[in-house]
């Protein structure tokens, strides 16, 4: 059977450097840091002490109180990603089948605050269970496609994949086969996360997963600087329509790329730490590629997951090389994490959209807050350290890499 | 207006963003005040919590109105 092509019609973001598509992509080539001293609750006993945040934000702006006190914080950011990447694309409800559009969301952790409010209040009781009716179905991951599905009256598949820091990535990639299959016309795509909570730097600092770099918090999201001591924790979500390119094309729809291919890998090897040898990581991005028939040579450009931590960034780079070979050093590899932080299971979908604009633009964002050189990470590679780099790119690689060892990978190609 | 009912009043315009104008006795929480059941559960909790009552689900399900709560409340005080 011959399978369907598949295109992006539509984008939206709230991120820690931007909370639309156009301040985000501001953001990004301009190398801004989305990174500041936390402001959600006192830090004082905490190892890490910053974070990522989502800014000038209030969700009255976007929802009625009663609406809000409903949604936690991931589930709003979901439906205002979504909203703004449906108006985009300007898809009307009377003109599709609402039965062929479906809503597949990335979420790495789901409504944390809420879990932590409802529990802590809970422990401060008499042991009565005096819990809110609100309390679960905030919580639970699945709701932000569920209340997406509510508000827009899509009627076709609907869920949220969970695997980590590569959820989005692995929602993107089953809104890709869905629609190649022909099962759907459309598919509402896309990951939020909301865990800049106690209990969410608490638990990250335990594994000692963050950086604690406290005295400069700008600087602290630094992937390949020798340096680099963990990542920074952020928050945000990313929306793209995905859609099947002759519906896209007789409705006129505005096309940003096509999506050529996905891949998907697992270490098998351990609950957070990287394969040293980065088998899964390397099998990832030849699946990917073999997904999408091409050579390693016709990739441009790749956002790594990147994410500024001291095994996880060297781990990548070898597995890259692996793959591409001689090739490597013709690619613009960045990690656009040192900007807005590591946003878990939105950061598929952020980053996602961070490539689809550089092809967009013909600019590739940098990584920035690179100043100390890692003997460790071969020199020849185009890291685009520190400023944006003007290049055309035809095709474009997102990687994501979530604990338990989920790997995930989509193509993204540039339609003339 | 006694103490009691100005307190509901207050759980319920915060509860389910209504306007105050539109609470009175008669006002059904469903029918009028747009509360689904997750909401009607919550506001039933909101009493105990603000009244330091118990209200058994039983009895919980005949309060329906504005003035239905208000008079279980001043009864169970």
């Amino acid at each position: 059977m011959e399978l369907k092509r598949v295109v992006v019609t539509g984008l939206g973001a709230l991120t820690p450097i931007g909370n639309n598509i156009s301040e985000y992509w501001d953001g990004l080539v301009n190398g801004k840091s989305g990174c500041a001293p936390i402001t959600y609750f006192d830090t004082e006993k905490f190892k890490t002490k910053f974070a990522c945040e989502v800014k000038n934000y209030n969700p009255t702006d976007f929802f009625d109180r009663k609406e809000a006190r409903k949604l936690d914080r991931f589930a709003q950011y979901a439906l205002i990603s979504a909203g703004e990447a449906i108006e985009d694309a300007n898809i009307d409800l009377d003109k599709v089948d609402k039965f062929r559009v479906g809503v597949i969301w990335g979420a790495g952790i789901g409504g944390l605050q809420t879990f932590q409010d409802e529990v802590v209040n809970f422990a401060e009781g008499d042991g009565t269970p005096r819990f809110n009716p609100f309390f679960i179905p905030k919580m639970i991951a699945d709701i932000a496609p569920g209340n997406i599905s509510i508000k827009h009256g899509f009627m076709g598949p609907n869920y949220t994949t969970v695997s980590a820091c590569a959820s989005s990535a692995n929602a993107m990639i089953d809104a890709l086969n869905y629609i190649r299959l022909g099962h759907c016309d459309v598919v509402v795509t896309g990951g939020s996360e909301a865990a800049v909570t106690q209990a969410g730097i608490g638990g990250f600092n335990a594994m000692h997963a963050l950086s604690t770099r406290n005295d400069d918090p700008e600087t602290a999201s630094r992937p390949f600087d020798a340096t680099r001591d963990g990542f920074v924790l952020g928050e945000g979500a990313g929306g793209l329509i995905l859609e099947e390119y002759e519906h896209a094309k007789a409705r006129g729809a505005k096309i940003y790329a096509e999506v050529i291919g996905g891949g998907m890998s697992s270490d098998a090897h351990h609950m957070t730490a990287p394969h040293p040898d980065g088998v899964g990581v390397e099998r990832v991005m030849l699946n990917c590629l073999r997904d999408a028939g091409l050579e390693p040579k016709d990739v441009d450009a790749i956002n790594t997951h990147g994410t500024s931590t001291p095994l996880g960034d060297v781990a990548e780079l070898k597995a890259i090389t692996k793959v591409f070979g001689e090739h490597t050093k013709n690619i613009n590899i960045n990690s656009t994490k040192s900007m807005t932080g590591h946003l878990l299971g939105a950061a598929g979908a952020v980053e996602a959209i961070a490539s689809i604009l550089a092809m967009e633009h013909g600019i590739v964002p940098p990584t920035i807050n690179h100043s100390t050189v890692d003997e460790n990470i071969d020199s020849s590679l185009n890291l685009t350290l520190n400023k944006a780099q003007r290049r055309e790119v035809k095709v474009a690689m997102s990687n994501t890499f979530g604990f338990g060892g989920h790997n995930a990978c989509v193509l993204f190609k540039k339609i003339d | 207006m006694s103490d009691i009912a100005s307190r509901v009043k207050a759980i319920i315009v915060d509860k389910l963003g209504v306007d105050e104008n539109e609470v009175v006795p008669e006002a059904s929480f469903t029918n009028d005040l747009g509360a689904d059941s997750l909401d009607t559960v919550e506001l039933i909790m909101e009493f105990e919590k603000e009244f330091d009552i118990q209200i058994p689900d039983d009895q919980a399900e005949n309060i329906a109105t504005v003035g239905q709560a208000t008079k279980y409340i001043e009864e169970a005080k």
